[in-house]
Parts: structure tokens; C-alpha cells; sequence
């Protein structure tokens, strides 16, 4: 019988242990979703977190337009874009919009025989592959720029995004900046009406295709490039030299950066000056909902973020992004603790 | 609500047993069930019409006719989605029909009981794999196999015709189309043998008896008595390819374009809506693609149509005959 009421004993007080851990476990598990382009640090950033904190996060790459439609819905905590909103239209959505990481974008092609940075283009090559006006491998546009190389005589397949991208959006960006031709009949967006090739869904679905299918090129953030072990392209920059994607590379593009001026931060750095900045390069956004509901979840979220800005920023240089400066930083702070309310009341202090 | 009513009748013990009673609640139990069916299809409808309107006022007709897809002018048209949607499902039907009634008569007429319950037990297997998986395989395996052997052959020996000319990528139209036909093969072939199982012995039997050949007997007694059915197995393969979604958008290619070549990507209505909707931001954009969504409502009830009228028509000129 004592037997019988120490178990009983033991049960109720693990019960109690059990009812008291569980509405814990469910305030501290934040879910976000949206673009691909940072997934590779976000996944890093929330593993290390979850490990420290206990705190779990989750976020799903589905890319930036389903993120905003996601966030704008409200059935994620926060959603992830690399398109920036400006700033007006931000604030009608009642959203916070605030930089994470910034990375870079690369093209990668499948030819035979070439190795990772050995194939030169200029923007205006770049943008002829990518609208059809070049075709095959050995044209001369692109013979020309790349003397040493043997290029084959095989039909180039364009690989880019089908869903709406925000990793599309900085490229498409970038080749409307650099070609007036690509601005008249293309332009910018998330999606765009491409002449050539083959969608394929997500940073990590273009990497795949462009490593199947010979003869390809397609763009991807850099991170995939290197995980996937897909050839990238070395392309010339606005001050006419020709530039590998790299951390440092991508550091001097983002060292124009001037976040103090941009209006709900939005800043776009593509095509930036400089000897030896990447030509495409854009920041990836994190969007939250100015008036929280739940004001210990916001806080957890907040938390999240200042520790990325605090604490993230080896693993992502590790992974080939550019952390955010610490006085943009600061700067994002201040922007919580003006503007996400729960109640009237602010959450960041 | 209604069971209660089915109850009280014996609750009672003492009332005579009334019969038409419980088979009148019968009756109406089993029509509002059924009637859940038609609120469901009619709300599903309603539901796309309404969602659709505003595309269909700014574009019109010609939404069907267009194939300029540019969601960052506010232009949508459908034409290369129902291209894309008939001539892949085109390609997969041309494949599986002949296939799966030749599998399914060597089941049932030419097979050995033992192998054909080994063989009919594959074809049932086949039918329960989920659709991701044969996109998945589709797109590391088989898009592979076709870039590197059957699309480079093809157009060496058939690249004459606009139909495989271009360059082999592994990934477009043609591939789609195996992919759909592998997995429509095993519905058509299971549903098939059934019918052709369900053929009276006798029949075959007095066939052989008056000497037919097995294909004489198959032909004209089996394949005939069994073509209702067969017809209804096809439609269901087809209904299947029309609208599936995973395995198409693996490996189509996904290009709003319209290409002579079946090399060259495209897409369907399914796989643009996979693809699309979750990141529709504008309403006009998020408006033409319940339109596509509406087009593939009516093409699936088109065909419905015309082989439910196609069946009936032969129900007629069986009676005919005798």
C-alpha cells in the first residue's frame, strides 16, 4: 500500500511538472516563413538559439511573396522578404520592416569542363543570356569576353525561379539597372514574365536543376552555390572589374549601404560602386506586425532578433552573408521600441 | 436530428411495426448525404466564379485565347496552361490506353493465376504510391535518363518533326506526359482487369468452342463485353493526369509559354496554381488564377459530359443489337 501511494505520489507531482511545462513550451515556439535567401543562416541562427534558450523558432522558405502574404494574414509571427516593401506601403500593411542579413546573388552554370569563376560576363552579356537574345554557348558575346576558355557549341538553358521570388526580385533588379533593353520589355519583380528557360521552385530547387541539366545557367544566393557545389559565374562591376562572389566582395558592396536615410529601410544594393564589390547583392528583410497581440511572444520574438544582431554575426559570415553594422543595429532597435505596441504599450524597451 | 427519429419507432414496443415508416427516413437520410455532394461541388464552383469575375470583366474571351503571362503588367492569359494541360495529358493517355488493357488482358486471359496475382498485386501497389514520390523519382532519375538517352535519340532519328526538335534539357512537356502516363497506367490497368474478370465464362468459353484464336476471343468477345467499363477506367486515368499537381510541377519545367517542341518546358493549370497562388499578391493576379482554376473545373466537367453521353450512347446501340 505505501508502495502503491509513493507511485501515486511521484505520478501527480510529474503531472504537475507536465500541465505547468506545456503553456511554457507553447509561448516560447515562434513561427515565421517567407524567402529562401537567408533560410541557410536562419536555420543556423534558430538551431544555436534553440540550444541556448530553449526558445523554439521555426521558418518555412516558401518564398518572399508568400511570406508577406503570410505575415499580411497573420498566420506566421513574422514573415521574411529580400524585396523590400517601401516605406509607405509598410506602414499601411501596420508592418515593421527591418534588415537581417545581407547576402549575394550569383549566377551559376552547368558547362563541362568549366570550374567556378572561370566564365566572365558583363552585364549586358548576362542580360542577352538571360532575355534569349544569346543562345548557344559559343556565341561570340560570350567567346569574346572568355578568350582562354573552350566553349562548347551547345544551347544555353535558362534556369529561374516559378514562384514569386524575392531572390528573383534582386537579380531581376539588378539586369534592369545595367540593360535598358531588359527594362523595356521585362523590369523588376518577384515574378517575371521570362522569355527563356525553365522555373524551378526555390533557391535550392534552381541549384538542383542548374546541376542536372547541361548546358544551364540559373541564379541563386551564394550559400547554395557553395552547398550544392554549382560553378559560379565571375561577372564585371559597375567600376568595370571583373569580381568573384565572396564575403569580402560582398562587404564592399554593402559598404554603401546608407540604412540611416532609407525610408522603413528600404535600400536596394544592386549594381553599387566600388573596385571590389559584387555587382548583386541585396539584404533580406524580416517583417513583423506593428500592434503585437501577445506581448510575451513579441518580446521572445524581439529577444530572437536583437540575439541574431548580437550573437549571429560569425556564423553568418561562416556562411558566406555580410551581418548587419552594429549602429543598424541599434538604429532597428529604436524602431521597436517606437513603433511595436501591444496595446499602446511598448514591448522593446 | 434524423436518428432520433430512426429510434423512436422500436423505443416503442408495443406499436405495430410500421414499415414504410423507417423506409421512408431511409430514403431521406441516404438523399441527404448525398446531397452533400452537390453542396460541396456547387459551393466549390460558386466559389471560383465569384473569385474569377474580375478577370474574366478586364480580360474577357480573350483570357482563354492569350498566352502572355506577366504578372508585373497585371496580364494573364490561360492559353498556355490549357495547352500545356491538354497536350500532357494527351501524351500520357496515347501511352496508357493501349498499355494497361494489353497488361490487363495478359492478367486475366493469358497469365498463369500465380502471375497474375503477383503482376496484379505490382499494378495495385503502383496505384498507392503518392504523387510526390513519382515526381520526385521523375525529376532525379527519370529526367536524367531522358536527357542523356531517349531525348537525344528522338531527335537524332524523329528531330524532322517541330515535335522534337530543340535542345534535350530531361526536363519539359514529353517528360510530364511518361510521368503521368506511368502513374495513370496502374488505375486504368486495375479497373481493366476487374472488368475484363467480371466477362461470364461461358462466353469465352463458346468462343474457344467455335474455334476463335485467343485474340479472336479477347477482341471480339472479352474487350467487347468489358467496354463500358473500359471506358469508365479510362476516363477516371484521365480525370487523374488532368489535375495532378506534384509530379507535373516537378518536372514540366514550369514556362508560361507555348512551344511546338515537346522538349521545351510549359506548364499546366495544376502546376501553375501550385506554384503561383501561395505568392499571388495582386487581386487581378490572384483573380485569373481561380480563373485558370474555373477553366480546369469546366474542362473536367466537359469530359465528364461527354463520356457519361458516350456510355449511354453505347448502352443504346448494345440494346440495338440484340
Amino acid at each position: 500500500m505505501q508502495k502503491f501511494i509513493k507511485i501515486a505520489v511521484i505520478l501527480t507531482i510529474a503531472a504537475a511538472i507536465a500541465a505547468t511545462s506545456i503553456p511554457t513550451l507553447a509561448a516560447t515556439s515562434l513561427s515565421g516563413a517567407g524567402a529562401t535567401f537567408p533560410e541557410p543562416i536562419y536555420a543556423v541562427w534558430m538551431y544555436k538559439y534553440n540550444q541556448l534558450t530553449g526558445v523554439r523558432v521555426d521558418y518555412q522558405g516558401i518564398g518572399s511573396s508568400g511570406g508577406i502574404r503570410q505575415i499580411k494574414a497573420g498566420t506566421v509571427d513574422f514573415g521574411g522578404s529580400d524585396a523590400p516593401m517601401k516605406g509607405p506601403k509598410v506602414r499601411e500593411a501596420g508592418l515593421i520592416q527591418f534588415p537581417m542579413v545581407v547576402g549575394g546573388v550569383v549566377p551559376v552554370c552547368n558547362v563541362q569542363g568549366l570550374e567556378a569563376g572561370q566564365l566572365k560576363l558583363t552585364p549586358e552579356v548576362l542580360a542577352g543570356v538571360f532575355s534569349g537574345e544569346i543562345n548557344y554557348w559559343n556565341e561570340e558575346a560570350i567567346t569574346s569576353l572568355n578568350p582562354g576558355l573552350a566553349l562548347p557549341n551547345e544551347p544555353i538553358t535558362v534556369v529561374h525561379r516559378a514562384e514569386g521570388s524575392g531572390t528573383t526580385w534582386i537579380f531581376t533588379n539588378y539586369l534592369d539597372k545595367v540593360s535598358p533593353s531588359w527594362h523595356e520589355s521585362i523590369g523588376t519583380g518577384k515574378v517575371v514574365p521570362w522569355p527563356v528557360g525553365v522555373g524551378a521552385k526555390g533557391n535550392p530547387g534552381v541549384a538542383n536543376y542548374v546541376q542536372r541539366v547541361n548546358g544551364s545557367i540559373g541564379y541563386v544566393e551564394y550559400a547554395y552555390a557553395v552547398q550544392n557545389n554549382v560553378p559560379h559565374v565571375s561577372l564585371e562591376n559597375q567600376a568595370g572589374e571583373y569580381v568573384q562572389p565572396s564575403i569580402a566582395s560582398f562587404k564592399a558592396a554593402a559598404a554603401n549601404a546608407d540604412w540611416a536615410s532609407a525610408d522603413g529601410y528600404y535600400l536596394v544594393l544592386t549594381d553599387q560602386p566600388g573596385d571590389e564589390s559584387w555587382p548583386i547583392v541585396g539584404a533580406t528583410f524580416i517583417l513583423v506586425h506593428a500592434d503585437q497581440s501577445d506581448a510575451g511572444k513579441a518580446e521572445e520574438m524581439l529577444k530572437f532578433f536583437d540575439w541574431c544582431y548580437k550573437h549571429g554575426a560569425e556564423m553568418a559570415v561562416e556562411k558566406d552573408y555580410v551581418p548587419i553594422p552594429k549602429n543598424v543595429a541599434d538604429m532597428v532597435r529604436q524602431t521597436w521600441a517606437d513603433e511595436i505596441r501591444v496595446d499602446g504599450t511598448a514591448v522593446w524597451k | 436530428m434524423r436518428e432520433s427519429t430512426v429510434e423512436r419507432p422500436s423505443a416503442s414496443p408495443g406499436a405495430v411495426h410500421d414499415q414504410s415508416r423507417p423506409d421512408a427516413v431511409f430514403k431521406w437520410l441516404t438523399a441527404a448525404c448525398s446531397l452533400v455532394v452537390i453542396v460541396i461541388m456547387a459551393g466549390i464552383f460558386f466559389e471560383l466564379v465569384r473569385n474569377s469575375g474580375m478577370a474574366f470583366r478586364e480580360f474577357g474571351f480573350s483570357f482563354l485565347t492569350t498566352d502572355s503571362w506577366n504578372p508585373i503588367k497585371g496580364e494573364f492569359g490561360a492559353a498556355s496552361s490549357i495547352y500545356g494541360t491538354l497536350v500532357s495529358t494527351g501524351i500520357a493517355m496515347i501511352i496508357a490506353i493501349p498499355l494497361s488493357i494489353i497488361i490487363a488482358v495478359y492478367l486475366v486471359e493469358v497469365a498463369q493465376p500465380r502471375v497474375s496475382r503477383f503482376i496484379g498485386g505490382a499494378v495495385e501497389l503502383l496505384a498507392a504510391i503518392p504523387s510526390i514520390i513519382y515526381g520526385m523519382w521523375g525529376l532525379f532519375v527519370f529526367a536524367a535518363l531522358m536527357q542523356t538517352h531517349v531525348q537525344p535519340f528522338l531527335g537524332k532519328h524523329l528531330g524532322a518533326l517541330p515535335l522534337f526538335q530543340g535542345p534535350p534539357m530531361g526536363i519539359g512537356m514529353l517528360t510530364a506526359g511518361l510521368i503521368l502516363a506511368f502513374m495513370v497506367l496502374p488505375f486504368i490497368t486495375a479497373i481493366t482487369r476487374d472488368v475484363l474478370m467480371m466477362v461470364p465464362p461461358v462466353l469465352k468459353e463458346s468462343a474457344y468452342g467455335v474455334g476463335s484464336t485467343m485474340w479472336e476471343a479477347v477482341r471480339f468477345v472479352s474487350l467487347k463485353y468489358g467496354r463500358r467499363g473500359i471506358v469508365g477506367a479510362v476516363f477516371l486515368g484521365f480525370g487523374r493526369a488532368l489535375g495532378e499537381t506534384m509530379a507535373v510541377t516537378f518536372v514540366i519545367g514550369n514556362s508560361h509559354r507555348i512551344s511546338p517542341s515537346l522538349f521545351s518546358a510549359g506548364n499546366t493549370i495544376a502546376s501553375s496554381l501550385a506554384n503561383e497562388f501561395n505568392e499571388a499578391s495582386e487581386p487581378i493576379y490572384l483573380s485569373s488564377l481561380f480563373a485558370l482554376a474555373l477553366v480546369l473545373f469546366c474542362i473536367m466537367l466537359a469530359f465528364q459530359t461527354i463520356a457519361h453521353y458516350w456510355v449511354t450512347r453505347m448502352q443504346r446501340l448494345e440494346a440495338g443489337d440484340r
